[in-house]
């Protein structure tokens, strides 16, 4: 726990994302972007984190994050991702999806391209309008976004118009969007659905749709494990963790009861699939961690296909089952901690890669862990 | 009313003038809209303009942010560990809290001195945080009772608290060689002032190695200053050895002034003078004191060191004069820290309210002096307490801020009395921009049950959801709620639709309503009748009649839609084998008859063609099948 750093910054921050690191690195992140929301004058910004070598001038500034630089953003900041090592796309409120450049010679931002009303309501040519965007994904060249006019937009990073747009995908708000294949993404909405989509298909119906099974609470956020791709982890406005597994069934294989209200972000760790991320609007941020003691299974089973150098997909039978997709979680140990000591205001976005944590709330802080795993 | 204390000040509203356009107003939570009437004194009638006015600008300065954020992290701290803690440990945390909030304080001093270097506004903030935190220190010196002779706890704080001269500290230390430094006397006089004797006799015996003549002199003032007695923290020894001790210390610094022993160097003698409480001496050094109060701990450490608690206030009084020298008037932070010293804490609160123009202070001053039990409880006229009064004042001085509100919330929370209803009535004026915003909003108020604000959030996003046609927005807000008239209005807007174009708009809504179709009667019919077309679409046809007449007869549907679901119904009469039996057939046939006999012979004869056929047809379908059903259920099977 000391090893957390935490900045008051005087801006509500709604998103943190570390920058993502070269194929063969082995440093962990050292620069990370946030956003801000609910400012007259919001701001994305970059910040770096020093090296755990180095004392500073004062020893308890060590590996406090700096401020490198920043630059104005219109409206909310709703979602963020990095493009590349150079480029953030941001989704804004306003409804346009803007890409930021920082210029790592002189450490500076500038705006790259812009859509402008990449959501909007009713007439895009009426001036009033808007809709929010609310979720990004990012894979390189393509953008995927979506908003609270229920619309998909794919957008090729230097093309000046939308690739594709789907119109009314979702009668309700579109809450988050996650590259379930290179084709394919899903999407969760604000009645409890999970929908799949093909985006080599031309028409414009999701391909699956999966729901939860009592009352259709709101889902805000999606990921999809990092090896297994049919396991996908989902959050929703009660709180509750939702493992679905698409290969079967339409409703979730386990519902965890987590939070005690909305979850916003859900992060499988991504080199290390056995430990899953949650943030709420309770204040708080679990750890859960499904690893379990190796010597407890036979040496030549491993669990989150981190190490599946001697066996290929074809040997993976029904015993080697991830954790996550158990029944009954309580059979298989699985830790969950709450990383947050003091809570107070809401937890809006976490970000994970390789031992380093960071994290960003609407007490106007950020909180750097980066001994996450010691 | 009570009698004012102080004139209120007349603020002037640049461009507003009364004498040429009539002026009206209106109160807002935390600002006042003043704006141009039509009636026009000079019989012209230019365009009107619309001020706002603010009394609070502190909220607006960035700077202060950082304290609001970390001070509200406190508070929240102190009010949850209250009911946990008792006694001692109590004790101990509250001293702990107080030490926090005098840090974060002095965060935000720096960030101010960092930030007036670029911007002159600022430069009267950081006058007011560092009063601020001068005066925090002070009361809670005084008032928590703490372990330590008085003297001791007030070198700390002035020590604390004078940072100008650091830099000056800083930089001689960090020169190669201190003693030919220009500044240098100047620093070993600030460590004497401020008590600080190892320190400064540190830098003199640099001055001494530097100048092997008068090493003499040197060795007998760092004599002199090692001996000097100081009240210790642990009562190794009583009050009166103290006073004796002193006495002959004192008695001893006197003989060497006289003895010449310092003549030599005007600087040593100064040293010796002011060691020995020489008041003149003292006050020479007025530019490295700065303030009267560094004068007054100065003077009490050097001529009554044993001073307790009581006393303060005259010496406090007389010291102030005697720096002042009758120049200039004391300012407001002099008023109050001398009410600090009188430990008058109401008056320090009085003070404080009308001098800073931002209730932080007072407001967290007070509430921590409430937990420590210090304040007596006096009830204010409008029936809360003052430290009640106090947070309210500033939380809503918070919610009047576009993003410090949710802040403001928690405030709210620990006003027992009067907090419930400041908070409703704020929380329904916050702007709602985004979904992400109304659902915190909302959260906020679905843990406080105020149903109300719930319900009236969740009205606002259903109406704009369903403005902009997001029909599934709008319900889910409206499940949200629990509102079964909204739930029923946006039914009614699906089946219009469906009406207009013969198919269902949202069918992925529809179809997976779920439980929450039970919300309203017109949104069960909703997903009912979507069944029914699927049903019919998967050819499953004796199903799908039965859910038809099930709709009709059980009255889940409107009679508005009757017609249709008769109409509807007329494909199942017409296939090749038999769907309805007789008795589904007698009821449909009742139905319809339902239906016709409720309109009036003059409706009747207003219906157009297309109406009157589409009876007919029924009839003659629904005929046809019963006469069908008949012989079908009549025949013996089998045979």
């Amino acid at each position: 726990m000391e090893d957390v750093c935490a900045r008051f910054v005087s801006q509500k921050i709604s998103k943190t994302r570390w920058r993502p690191l070269p194929a063969a690195a082995l440093q962990p992140p050292d620069l990370f972007a946030t956003g801000s929301w609910d400012n007259e004058d919001n701001r994305i910004s970059v910040w770096s984190v020093g090296d755990l070598g180095n004392a500073g001038l004062n020893g308890e500034y060590q590996g406090e994050p700096q401020l490198l630089c920043d630059i104005r953003h219109n409206g909310d900041v709703m979602d963020m991702q990095f493009l590349d090592q150079e480029r953030i796309v941001v989704a804004s409120s306003t409804g346009t999806v803007t890409v930021f450049r920082h210029h790592q010679n002189n450490q500076t931002l500038s705006a790259n391209q812009q859509w402008e009303k990449a959501h909007y309501h009713v007439d895009q040519d009426t001036s009033c309008g808007g809709a929010a965007c609310t979720g990004v994904i990012c894979n390189k060249p393509e953008i995927v976004t979506v908003g609270e006019d229920g619309r998909i937009n794919l957008f090729r990073v230097d093309q000046k118009d939308a690739v594709r747009t789907i119109d009314n995908a979702d009668s309700s708000t579109l809450h988050a969007v996650t590259f379930l294949r290179t084709t394919e993404i899903l999407t969760v909405n604000s009645i409890g659905q999970l929908k799949i989509w093909d985006l080599r298909q031309q028409r414009n119906e999701p391909s699956q749709i999966f729901s939860l099974a009592g009352d259709r609470v709101p889902l805000h956020c999606v990921d999809r494990h990092p090896n297994q791709q049919h396991i996908v982890a989902t959050g929703g406005q009660d709180g509750m963790l939702s493992i679905w597994d698409i290969r079967q069934g339409t409703m979730p294989v386990s519902l965890l009861n987590a939070h005690e209200a909305e979850m916003w972000e859900v992060h499988f760790h991504p080199s290390n699939p056995d430990h899953l991320f949650t943030c709420s609007e309770d204040g708080s941020l679990w750890h859960w961690d499904t690893s379990t003691d190796i010597s407890e299974k036979p040496s030549f089973l491993h669990q989150g296909g981190r190490s599946t150098a001697y066996f290929s997909h074809n040997t993976i039978n029904q015993s080697v089952v991830s954790a996550w997709l158990s029944n009954d979680p309580t059979k298989d140990r699985m830790e969950i901690t709450n990383l947050v000591p003091n809570q107070t205001l809401s937890v809006n976005s976490l970000d994970i890669l390789g031992p380093c944590l960071v994290y960003g709330t609407d007490a106007e802080a950020i909180y750097v862990n980066r001994q996450l795993f010691a | 009313m009570e009698e004012l204390d102080a004139e209120p000040p007349v603020m002037v509203v640049p461009g507003a003038d009364p004498s040429s356009r009539q002026l009206c107003f209106a109160w807002g939570p935390a600002e006042v809209l003043l704006c141009e009437t039509r009636f026009d004194r000079t019989g012209r009638s230019p365009a009107s303009r619309v001020f706002v006015v603010r009394k609070d600008q502190d909220i607006y300065i960035h700077t202060l942010r950082k304290l609001f954020n970390e001070s509200h992290g406190i508070f929240i701290g102190l009010q949850r560990s209250e009911e946990e803690l008792a006694g001692k440990s109590r004790k101990s945390h509250l001293v702990q809290v107080s030490k926090n909030y005098r840090s974060v304080i002095r965060a935000c001093m720096e960030d101010m001195h960092q930030a007036a270097m670029t911007v002159k506004p600022v430069r009267s903030e950081a006058s007011r945080s560092s009063l601020g935190r001068n005066t925090w220190e002070l009361t809670m010196n005084s008032s928590l009772p703490k372990a330590g002779p008085l003297l001791l706890r007030l070198l700390d704080w002035v020590r604390l608290h004078v940072c100008d001269v650091d830099n000056m500290v800083r930089e001689v230390l960090s020169s190669e060689d201190p003693s030919k430094h220009e500044l240098f006397w100047n620093v070993v006089d600030v460590f004497v002032l401020q008590g600080r004797m190892d320190e400064a006799r540190h830098l003199l015996s640099k001055e001494a190695s530097a100048n092997p003549t008068s090493v003499n002199m040197y060795r007998i003032l760092d004599d002199l200053m090692k001996k000097m007695p100081v009240p210790s923290l642990n009562n190794t020894q009583t009050l009166t050895e103290m006073e004796l001790k002193w006495q002959h210390w004192h008695e001893e610094c006197q003989r060497y002034l006289q003895d010449g022993t310092f003549a030599s160097n005007s600087h040593t003698e100064s040293i010796c003078k002011i060691l020995l409480g020489d008041e003149d001496a003292i006050l020479e050094k007025k530019e490295l004191m700065t303030t009267w109060y560094h004068f007054l701990v100065t003077r009490l450490l050097y001529s009554h060191p044993t001073v307790k608690p009581m006393e303060l206030r005259f010496y406090a009084q007389s010291s102030m004069d005697l720096f002042l020298g009758g120049e200039c008037s004391p300012e407001p932070l002099d008023t109050i820290l001398m009410a600090a010293f009188e430990f008058e804490i109401h008056q320090v609160i009085k003070e404080c309210s009308i001098a800073l123009s931002n209730w932080w202070f007072v407001a967290h001053l007070t509430d921590l002096l409430d937990h420590c039990k210090l304040l007596q409880s006096h009830n204010l006229y409008f029936g809360s307490n003052m430290r009640e009064f106090l947070l309210l004042e500033y939380a809503s001085g918070l919610f009047s801020h576009h993003s410090l509100w949710q802040l403001g919330v928690d405030y709210f929370d620990h006003c027992p009395e009067y907090g419930r209803v400041y908070l409703e009535l704020h929380i329904e004026r916050i702007p709602l921009n985004t979904e992400q915003k109304a659902l915190k909003v909302l959260r906020i108020c679905e843990q406080r049950q105020m149903h109300e604000q719930v319900r009236s959030i969740c009205k606002i996003m259903a109406m704009k959801a369903l403005r902009n046609n997001r029909l599934g927005s709008a319900l889910s807000w409206s499940i949200r709620a629990k509102d079964a008239a909204f739930a029923t209005l946006i039914s009614d807007r699906f089946l219009k639709d469906y009406c207009e174009r013969g198919s269902f708009s949202d069918l992925d809504l529809i179809d997976n309503l779920g439980p929450s179709m039970l919300l309203s009667d017109r949104l069960t019919f909703l997903g009912k009748y979507r069944e029914f077309h699927r049903l019919y679409g998967e050819k499953r046809f004796s199903e799908a009649a039965r859910l038809l007449l099930m709709l009709m007869t059980a009255h889940i549907a409107p009679c508005s839609f009757w017609m249709t679901l008769l109409t509807d119904a007329l494909p199942l009469l017409e296939q090749k084998e038999v769907i309805f039996s007789a008795e589904q057939t007698y009821e449909l046939m009742r139905c319809l008859e339902d239906l016709t006999a409720g309109k009036s012979e003059k409706q009747k004869f207003q219906d157009d063609n297309v109406e009157t056929m589409k009876v007919e047809m029924l009839r003659l379908a629904l005929a046809r099948n019963l006469a069908r059903v008949i012989v079908k259920e009549g025949t013996l099977e089998g045979s």
